[in-house]
């Protein structure tokens, strides 16, 4: 099959590679009708993630159709379905209580070693995202193995396109459980750091969960455009300053909740540094968490903050004393994927969320290594690449 | 101050201890030790203990979770025939007869006399509180080919028994609870290869 392959910083390709065989009894082999390239995917492309291997199969974000299937799995063959980006077992504990991203058997033995050495415990599996989060092939390709496929896939009806679906394998989700845990109360206004999908989506999210305002922050223009589309006020930081706007846009007393889709590395889990601070102990410090600390000052007394984004490991000037003077509450997670997927998927299909506006470009497979060079340097033009295995070439122009 | 305050004791499992005289206890708790290196590792597995216990008393079935065991066959009298695999392409093997076998519960294990690697062991199945299904602790004390030396060499090449007892109980956790064991490989070819 045809693959884009990971071999180096700014180095993929698009190669042919083995096609992927069922290996588990609760494996399924997806055909890739669909698949996005994340902000997150651009760490891996500019090298910031260890435990890379050249050749690595890249994507997080796909659906497709159903091509074959192990004795346990419950999916049939050409049923349409999304992925989600956590490979999760469906009955550890964790997944019992829908903590999908927690769970204890979705990272191989053998690589759960560096997650308990960095967190404590280890985490789930991701696709396409190196071999720390368990050197799962991605779904940038023609087709990809999918574990636990009795659990994770979404069966979508015959009918919606791939185009309004397709991000509920992870960036819909995130959105929408990011404003859950900024726990909206009618009349909130709530503030959303960074107007990158994830962001774009809490903007939607909050204001379903009854926000009465929403004040989103960015510079890029074309995002914070979006932003307004669905009725948000903007901060352009690099025009104002951020706190003060926000003490005067809420006559002095913040925002009651802050959402944080900034972050300092994508899900990667890791920063750059983050393994050698593992390895050696020695605490480098970033200074690279302007978001969360910003959205800590300026949120109201006793509000609520909500962190989407994902950091690596220390952070330096965390402002403790503000979070506990003030009483703040901080709920953040990577995204339990599969518990939002069923109401998120009822959600598209009555129009109440409209995904397909994030789509700024659709390019076959075969074009993958431009993709990621044209999201690399174009982000304010570029929100989002959508790769199509079938695509014909001739129907890009 | 009575004797429940004994100073210095907490309730910290003996294999997490700095204390040389627990570790010497958690050695007695083993039927006939085996060895003087002692390690010992829970996990917490959502199914019942009776479940766990019957797949592990097979002893035939260790090899499908764990990684370094090549195979394992009864040969009479509550013996077993061990071949695992060593450093550099070779294997060690032993006689180990059970020692202790309480259904549900426990099931111990010593080397007999000649084993390549001396070694005893057990294997404790307990409820977990709240209804979270059983804790299974690994006990394993054994003696490292060529000591300390071999210890080092042991852990280079990953087969260092700590480490290899830990990621064998997530092995068998993910069996027990998923009826499989995860890989990130690809093709039957990868998963043959990440296996050697
Ligand atoms: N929790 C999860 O499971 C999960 C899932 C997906 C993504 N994420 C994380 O969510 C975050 C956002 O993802 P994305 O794909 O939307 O990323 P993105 O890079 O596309 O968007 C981030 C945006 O933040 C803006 N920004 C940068 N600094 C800022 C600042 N100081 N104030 C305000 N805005 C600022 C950037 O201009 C950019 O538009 C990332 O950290 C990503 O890793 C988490
Ligand atoms: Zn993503
Ligand atoms: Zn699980």
């Amino acid at each position: 099959m045809r693959a884009l392959t990971w071999h180096g910083k700014h180095d993929v390709r698009v190669e042919t590679v083995d096609d992927p065989e069922i290996l588990n009894p609760r494996d399924a082999i997806i055909r890739i009708t669909s698949t996005a390239i994340c902000g997150s995917d651009l760490h891996l492309y500019d090298g910031y993630i260890p435990t890379m291997q050249s050749g690595d199969i890249l994507g997080h974000e796909f659906m497709g159709e159903v091509v074959e299937t192990g004795p346990k799995s419950t999916l049939q063959k050409g049923q349409r379905v999304v992925v989600p980006f956590t490979i999760s077992c469906g009955s550890c504990f964790h997944c019992s209580k829908h903590q999908y991203s927690a769970c204890d058997n979705g990272l191989p033995a053998d690589n759960q070693d560096i997650a308990q050495a960095a967190y404590g415990q280890p985490m789930s599996g991701l696709f396409g995202y190196s071999h720390m989060t368990g050197g799962y092939a991605g779904g940038q390709a023609e087709y990809v193995r999918v574990p636990f496929s009795d659990v994770g896939p979404i069966v979508i009806p015959d009918g919606i396109d791939d185009d309004k679906v397709l991000f509920l394998s992870d960036i819909l989700p995130t959105g929408w459980m990011a404003a859950e845990n900024a726990e909206i109360e009618p009349g909130d206004t709530v503030a959303v750091w960074g107007c990158g999908p994830v962001g774009l989506f809490c903007v939607q999210s909050a204001f379903l969960m009854g926000a009465e305002r929403v004040i989103a922050i960015d510079h890029f223009p074309r995002r914070l455009e979006l932003a307004r589309r669905f009725g948000a006020e903007t901060i352009n930081y690099e025009e104002s300053r951020t706190y003060d706007a926000l003490m005067e846009i809420t006559g002095g007393i913040g925002p009651d909740a802050c959402i944080d889709a900034v972050g300092l590395e994508a899900h990667g889990f890791f920063a750059d540094n983050v393994w050698d601070q593992i390895k050696v102990s020695t605490f480098t410090g970033t200074d690279r968490t302007h978001s969360i600390r910003q959205a800590i000052l300026a949120c109201r007394k006793g509000g609520r903050v909500s962190m989407p984004a994902v950091y690596g490991g220390f952070v330096d000037k965390f402002p403790l004393g503000a979070f506990m003077e003030k009483g703040l509450t901080l709920k953040t997670g990577q995204t339990h994927v599969q518990h939002y997927m069923p109401a998120l998927l009822n959600a598209i299909m009555e129009g109440k969320i409209d995904t397909t506006f994030l789509i700024s470009h659709r390019m076959p497979l075969e074009q993958a290594a431009e993709g990621y060079r044209l999201f690399h340097d174009k982000q304010n033009e570029v929100t989002k690449i959508v790769l199509k295995p079938g695509m014909d070439l001739a129907q890009t122009a | 101050m009575g004797e429940t305050m004994t100073p210095g004791r907490d309730d910290a499992p003996p294999g997490t201890s700095k204390r040389a005289d627990r570790v010497e206890d958690a050695t007695l708790s083993l039927v006939e030790p085996k060895g003087d290196s002692l390690s010992a590792k829970t996990v917490t597995i959502n199914r019942p203990r009776q479940a766990l216990y019957d797949y592990w008393r097979a002893l035939e079935n260790l090899p499908t979770f764990m990684e370094n065991v090549e195979r394992v066959e009864a040969v009479g009298d509550g013996r077993y025939h061990w071949v695992v695999k060593a450093p550099a392409g070779r294997t060690v093997e032993w006689i180990a007869a059970i020692t202790e076998d309480r259904p549900g519960e426990a099931i111990g294990w010593a080397s007999e006399e000649g084993a390549d690697v001396p070694n005893s062991g057990r294997i404790d199945f307990r409820d977990a509180p709240g209804g979270r299904g059983t804790w299974v602790t690994a006990t394993i004390l054994y003696d490292p080919p060529g000591g300390v030396i071999g210890k080092v060499v042991a852990k280079l090449f990953q087969r260092e028994p700590a480490i290899q007892a830990r990621r064998d109980l997530r092995r068998f956790k993910q069996l027990m609870e998923t009826g499989e064991i995860a890989t990130g490989a690809r093709t039957a070819r990868q998963l043959a290869e990440e296996m050697d």
